[in-house]
């Protein structure tokens, strides 16, 4: 329990630091869906990572279970449209989520002799929330998707045995 | 010695793309979970997998403590060549666990 209040409490008052920042412009994420607001901390961490330039819809396809019992272990396959070859393939494909301690799950290094642009892993989701996927591309361009997944049981939280 | 588990195609035709699943026994301890005593488990990772055939780098991912204990990474790349297709994990402490299997390409 303490890091999850430990981290509302971080998020409130970043959150408010941050505002007039984030209002001018700095979560591009964030004015993509302004209705549905991505939580300050992702959209910095993929702001660090990616850098501001413009993150497209499409492309790019995240495979999750909606809805999952145990957020220990939540099964996911990421894929991109992408020909992978020289002149046009996936380089690298980052994976970020909302409400886990931390925003980043992690970075896939991909390239030509890839052949197939698509990687699985098994993450673990604190809470229910969005998980996002960004693709960069060999032209430079940026696709995103996300995923809203549920979570009944949260990662994070059992004691040690 | 963490445990390793590997499955790649023992033959596959020359271009042909091939599925690779690996998967490390560690438990991935996040830094963030109390002990007993409420005290933090100390963050203790696999941070990096990196997959290289006949030693050129054709697959790399930095991992974070979002990634659930015994990490299970699948990827693909072309059969270009028969020979050996090599993994490492490298930890927090910078430990590395090292896995090969070889590949006959038709």
């Amino acid at each position: 329990m303490t890091d999850r209040t430990h981290s509302s409490r971080t998020s409130r008052r970043r959150f408010l630091a941050g505002a007039g920042a984030l209002a001018g412009g700095l979560g591009l994420a964030l004015r993509i869906r302004p209705a549905d607001a991505t939580p300050e901390a992702m959209a910095e961490a993929i702001k660090q990572v990616v850098g501001q330039a413009k993150l497209q819809q499409g492309k790019i396809k995240l495979e999750l279970p909606p809805l999952v019992e145990n957020g220990n272990t939540v099964p996911l396959t990421v894929s991109v449209e992408s020909p992978m070859t020289e002149a046009a393939h996936v380089r690298r494909i980052h994976l970020f989520n909302e409400k886990n301690p931390q925003p980043y799950v992690a970075t896939f290094h991909l390239g030509p002799r890839s052949g197939r642009s698509s990687v699985s892993a098994r993450l673990r989701l604190a809470d229910s929330q969005h998980v996002v996927a960004i693709a960069e591309l060999s032209d430079g361009s940026l696709w995103t998707t996300r995923v809203h997944v549920v979570v009944t049981i949260a990662a994070c939280l059992e004691e040690i045995g | 010695m963490a445990r390793t588990l590997i499955n790649v195609p023992k033959t596959a035709k020359r271009g042909q793309v091939i599925e690779i699943k690996t998967l490390i026994s560690h438990p991935m301890e996040t830094g963030f979970r109390p002990d007993r005593s409420g005290k933090l488990v100390p963050r203790d990772i696999i941070n990096k997998f990196v997959c290289t055939y006949n030693d050129v780098e054709v697959f790399r991912a930095d991992l974070h403590p979002a990634i659930a204990a015994n990490p299970f990474i699948s990827f693909s790349t072309v059969a270009t060549e028969s020979g050996t297709l090599a993994f490492t994990w490298t930890d927090d402490a910078g430990k590395i666990y090292a896995e090969k299997a070889n590949i006959v390409v038709e």
